[in-house]
């Protein structure tokens, strides 16, 4: 097993230094996921002004990979348009079912390309999208707040 | 360590082929047998040589093969009972694993609170009580939950010292009058600790409770004799004790099965059939609906006689002394905390640990790496992890195949998580 491979640089630092941690207000979704293996958790929210991602905020108990992928997710998707956020979203969620078969695209998942080797390992795949899981459903709450008003 | 191992730990080594396992290209140190433990050649043989040789359906056919199967099937049962010093074979139900047995127990008493008949020491209303521990598998703690919901019952609980041990000084407080049922672990999946069980027994039946002991971690490590034990009820499984997946038993007293209705209904359980109404077989047939896991009756009773080859005291003493060693050992590992007993008394070489604030799964993927099994999570046991304030930890566990070198390769594997995560 090649554990540089998993362990990545990159994943290190966004575990040991998470960006966008912390709950903040205002927000219009809230999401809470248990990965119930592990007892892994995540509380997450979602500003959504308009049809832009304003803010993602979160906070959450887990291992490096769950931690690392959440403050990729916040890079990713905060202060972008929803349309985008959930492109990566999609995106992420194929690279991380490709079993190591995909490197995903530097241009638009960025850091989260450095996940690529996480798909390889079944037991750390949930890991990897706990965060993201969360992320979709606060936004369709945020959605349901909001009237689902965006066009 | 007074405690010597008396195991040929060379010799039993060479009975499982897995151990010969690499990972990558560091050799397997196995030390997750609390979630299942590895088989040896002669397990897989004695079911091989069932199903080569004398594989049928049991009880239903008077051909050569059907016969065989059968006796293969009671002797089995017959060599289980003995193995728990059950006073009669009958009294051994075998079933898919623990968690069945159980619940067969729990459904026992809810089908027993619907009919007016049943036996009252089986009905449960309002009022009455239920007894578990904190230090429960979700095994049994989730059934009697949800027997608690559905009759009305009330479902307490005896708490966990700061020692990882029982309170028992609150065992008169907690087991009552109404308390109609204590059901408790013997051996604690995550904590390690063996359980002292008189003192509970004794208080169960000066309130006329009955006593389940969840067996599951304690019959593969330790000797169990039910008689000895005093209890009404015992559950474990196959996988846990170098047998084969998919069986486990219920053991309870004789007179006890007759007053239990049956969890499955359908074939082989059944006196009379007509359109309108069943009569019942006797147990243990009556909680045996459809056809049993039969090749692995026949694996199981392989474990067991390896086990009694073995020695169960032996099995103790070489644990007893591997727990030793593992305390030790990990003690020294700056950040490392124990959660559980510290000393080898009173627990088997069962050992979770918290280490630094590293979370678990990434201790683990580290000691995978260096060809270290250890299981990481929260065990099936939230309530016990919730009581020492953690998520998950890190669980290695010993069994008769385990050895010093490789509790050392654990040790040293920590340093290697430390310079990842540190
Ligand atoms: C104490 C205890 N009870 C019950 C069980 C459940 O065993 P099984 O999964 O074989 O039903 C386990 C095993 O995980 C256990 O450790």
């Amino acid at each position: 097993m090649d554990l540089d491979e998993l362990y990545q640089e990159v994943i290190l630092d966004h575990y040991k230094r998470p960006r966008g941690a912390g709950l903040r207000e205002p927000y219009e979704g809230e999401s809470h996921q248990v990965n119930p293996t592990c007892g892994d958790e995540i509380t997450l929210r979602v500003h959504v002004k308009g049809d832009r991602v304003a803010d993602v905020s979160y906070e959450n108990v887990g291992c490096s990979i769950s931690k690392a992928s959440a403050s990729v997710l916040y890079e990713l998707v905060h202060d972008t348009t929803v349309d985008d956020a959930l492109a990566r979203l999609a995106e992420f969620t194929e690279l991380m079912n490709s079993k190591g078969q995909s490197d995903g695209d530097e241009e638009t998942l960025e850091d989260a390309v450095a996940f690529a080797g996480v798909s390889k390992y079944p037991m750390r795949v949930k890991c990897a999208l706990l965060g993201w899981m969360a992320f979709k459903d606060a936004l369709v709450r945020a959605e349901a707040e909001t009237g689902g008003s965006r066009p | 360590m007074e405690a010597v191992s008396k195991l040929d730990v060379e010799a039993i080594r060479a009975d499982f082929p897995i151990l010969q396992r690499r990972i990558g290209d560091k050799p397997l140190a196995y030390l997750d047998s609390a979630a299942t433990s590895q088989k040896p050649v002669q397990v897989v043989d004695a079911m091989r040589r069932f199903t080569d040789h004398s594989n049928a359906n049991i009880s239903r056919s008077v051909h050569t093969l059907g016969a065989e199967a059968t006796e293969a099937y009671e002797g089995a049962r017959a060599r289980v009972a003995a193995f728990i010093g059950a006073p009669s074979a009958d009294e051994v139900v075998f079933t898919k694993n623990s968690t069945e047995a159980i619940n067969l127990l729990a459904y026992a008493f809810q089908n027993a609170a619907l009919d007016p008949h049943a036996d009252p020491r089986f009905r449960l209303a309002p009022g009455d009580e239920i007894v578990v521990t904190e230090m429960e598998h979700h095994a049994n703690l989730i059934p009697w939950q949800q027997l608690a919901l559905r009759t009305g019952a009330t479902l307490k609980w005896i708490g966990i010292t700061d020692h990882g041990r029982l309170d028992l000084e609150a065992v008169p407080e907690v087991i009552t009058e109404r308390t109609k049922l204590v059901s408790f672990t013997h051996v604690a999946n995550l904590l390690g600790t063996v359980n002292p069980t008189s003192q509970i027994t004794a208080r169960a039946r000066e309130v006329g409770a009955l006593v389940g002991l969840d067996a599951s971690q304690s019959v593969p490590h330790i000797p169990v004799n039910v008689a000895d034990l005093g209890v009404d009820f015992i559950a474990f499984t196959g996988h846990k004790m170098l047998g084969p997946t998919g069986i486990g038993v219920l053991w309870a007293k004789a007179d006890l099965l007759d007053a239990m209705p049956p969890f499955l209904t359908g074939g082989s359980m059944i006196k009379t059939v007509t359109m309108e109404k069943t009569t019942f077989a006797e147990a243990p047939a009556k909680f045996e609906a459809g056809t049993p896991p039969i090749a692995e009756a026949v694996g199981l009773a392989a474990a067991v006689d390896y086990l009694d080859a073995l020695g169960m005291e032996n099995v103790r003493a070489h644990e007893k002394e591997l727990a030793g060693y593992m305390l030790e050992r990990l003690e020294s590992v700056d950040g490392l905390t124990v959660i559980g007993p510290r000393v080898p008394i009173g627990r088997g070489a069962t050992v979770s640990f918290t280490f630094a604030d590293i979370h678990p799964h990434d201790v683990g993927q580290i000691l995978d790496a260096e060809g270290i099994a250890v299981r990481v999570g929260h065990h099936c046991a939230k309530p016990t992890c919730d009581r020492f304030g953690v998520n998950a930890t890190t669980r290695a566990s010993g069994y008769v195949y385990n050895t010093h070198e490789e509790i050392d390769r654990l040790v040293a594997a920590l340093a290697q998580v430390r310079k990842v995560f540190g």
